[in-house]
C-alpha cells in the first residue's frame, strides 16, 4: 500500500499569524552556557532582502528547534549554542527556509566558523566546493554568529535535496 | 496590472511532475527572484538525521483549535469543521505532530499589516489555529469558511478559498507546508499556485471533501481532508529502519 504524498504549496505572505503567534526564535535561553545570537539576512536574486520569509534551525543532536520570521530588512535571528558534532561530522544546524515565491521549502545548513579542521573533514561541506563552502558557514560579527541566506546570484547558498 | 509576461498564467497538466510542485513555475510572479537556480545538493543517506523536533500538550492553548471561540463575540461567516488524518505513505497515522493553521476570514481578509484589501476584518476572527494529531492521527478544527480575495499576480488575480496548513512529521525533512481547498471552487482554474501542481491527480489531493458525517446538526458544515506526508530524506520510513 503507498499513499499519494500530499503536494506542497507556498507559505504565502501572511504566514506570521499563523506561525510567528509568539517568539521562538531560542533554541537555547539566551544565558545558557555558550549561547549566541547567529543573525542574518535572507536575500534575493536581485539582492533585495525578503520581509516575508521564515527560518527554521534544528539540532538534531541535542534536539533544540527554533523559528525566526524575517524583517523589513529581511533579517532573522536565533540564540544558539554550537550542537555537539556526530561522529565524523562537523557541528552543524539544520535550515529551513519559507517564503512567499518557494512553492517548497528549501533545506540547508549552517556550520560554525571557529571549528576550521571539523569543518574541513565533515563529508558534506568538503565534498563541496569552496565559494559554495563558504554559503554555509556563518562570520564572527560583533560577538554574534553572521550568515545570510542568499536564495540566487554569485554568491547563492547552497541547498539541499529533501 | 497589464500581464506582461510571455507564460500563460496557467500552464497545461502534466502528470509526470506526480506529487511534485513546479518550483519554477512562470505563472507564480514571485518565483522569479526567489527560487534557487542551481541543481539542489544531495546529502549521501548516511548522514541524514532521522530525527525531528517534538512538540507536546503545554504548546496547545485552550481554544487553539477552535478558531471560533477566541474572542468575546462569535466571528462572521459559516461555521465549519475541518478534520482529516496525517499519515505517512504506508497509510500508517503519524501521531502526536503538531498541526498549525491561518487563514483569512469569511471576507478574505488576513489579520495581518501588510494584507490592504479592503475587505473588513473581524474583530472576532483572528484566524491561526493549531492542534497535535490524536493516537489515529486525526486532527480537528472549527473554524469559518475562508473568502477569496485579490492577491495581485497577474490581471483579476483571485485566490481560490484555502486555509494553509504547516504539519512536522517525525523528521525534520519530512516537513510540509500546504494550502487546504474547498470542493467545487470556481477559481481552481485560473490559479497558478494551485496549477504548479501540475498532475491534475496530485491537485485533488489539496481538495477537502464535503462530508454530511461530520457535518454537525444545526452548527457546522463538516470537511474532511487527509494529509499524506512522503518518506522525506532518508528514503524511509522509521519502521523500516528497526
Amino acid at each position: 500500500m503507498s499513499l499519494p504524498r500530499t503536494p506542497s504549496q507556498t507559505v504565502g505572505p501572511y504566514y506570521a499569524i499563523g506561525l510567528s503567534r509568539k517568539p521562538q526564535n531560542e533554541l537555547v535561553a539566551r544565558n545558557a552556557p555558550g549561547a549566541t545570537m547567529l543573525i542574518g539576512q535572507l536575500i534575493d536574486g536581485q539582492g533585495a532582502p525578503i520581509s516575508d520569509g521564515m527560518i527554521e534551525a534544528w539540532d538534531a543532536g541535542g534536539k533544540r528547534w527554533g523559528r525566526s520570521g524575517t524583517d523589513a530588512d529581511g533579517r532573522f535571528s536565533f540564540v544558539v549554542a554550537k550542537p555537539d558534532a556526530q561522529p565524523g561530522q562537523a557541528p552543524r544546524l539544520d535550515v529551513l527556509v519559507f517564503a512567499r515565491g518557494l512553492l517548497r521549502h528549501e533545506l540547508t545548513r549552517v556550520y560554525f566558523p571557529d571549528e576550521a579542521d571539523a569543518n574541513a573533514a565533515d563529508p558534506v561541506l568538503s565534498a563541496l566546493d569552496e565559494p559554495d563552502r563558504a554559503t554555509l558557514v556563518a562570520e564572527q560579527e560583533d560577538g554574534a554568529l553572521r550568515w545570510d541566506i542568499r536564495t540566487q546570484g554569485d554568491r547563492a547558498t547552497v541547498f539541499f535535496t529533501h | 496590472m497589464a500581464q506582461t509576461e510571455e507564460s500563460p498564467i496557467v500552464l497545461p497538466d502534466d502528470p509526470d511532475f506526480g506529487p511534485e510542485v513546479q518550483v519554477d513555475y512562470p505563472g507564480y510572479r514571485s518565483t522569479r527572484w526567489r527560487v534557487p537556480k542551481r541543481p539542489l545538493v544531495t546529502i549521501p543517506e548516511e548522514f541524514h538525521d532521522l530525527a525531528g523536533p517534538v512538540f507536546g500538550h503545554e504548546e496547545i492553548e485552550e481554544h487553539d483549535g477552535d478558531l471560533t471561540r477566541q474572542h468575546e463575540g462569535a466571528p462572521l461567516g459559516e461555521r465549519i469543521v475541518v478534520t482529516g488524518r496525517v499519515l505517512d505513505e504506508d497509510g500508517r497515522p503519524i501521531r502526536n505532530t503538531l498541526v498549525e493553521i491561518w487563514q483569512a476570514n469569511a471576507a478574505g481578509r488576513y489579520r495581518h499589516q501588510v494584507d490592504q484589501h479592503p475587505a473588513p476584518l473581524d474583530p472576532n476572527f483572528s484566524g491561526a489555529g493549531r492542534c497535535l494529531t490524536d493516537d489515529h492521527g486525526r486532527y480537528r478544527f472549527v473554524t469559518i469558511k475562508p473568502g477569496s480575495y485579490p492577491w495581485g499576480n497577474h490581471e483579476n488575480a483571485w485566490r481560490p478559498m484555502h486555509i494553509h496548513f504547516s504539519l512536522f512529521g517525525p523528521e525534520f525533512t519530512r516537513r510540509l507546508v500546504t494550502q487546504m481547498y474547498f470542493p467545487g471552487d470556481p477559481l481552481f482554474e485560473f490559479d497558478p499556485i494551485f496549477h504548479a501542481v501540475r498532475d491534475p491527480k496530485a491537485r485533488e489531493l489539496l481538495i477537502s471533501r464535503f462530508d454530511l458525517d461530520t457535518t454537525q446538526p444545526e452548527w457546522a458544515l463538516g470537511y474532511q481532508w487527509d494529509i499524506v506526508l512522503g518518506r522525506g530524506a532518508s528514503g524511509t520510513t522509521p519502521m523500516e529502519n528497526l
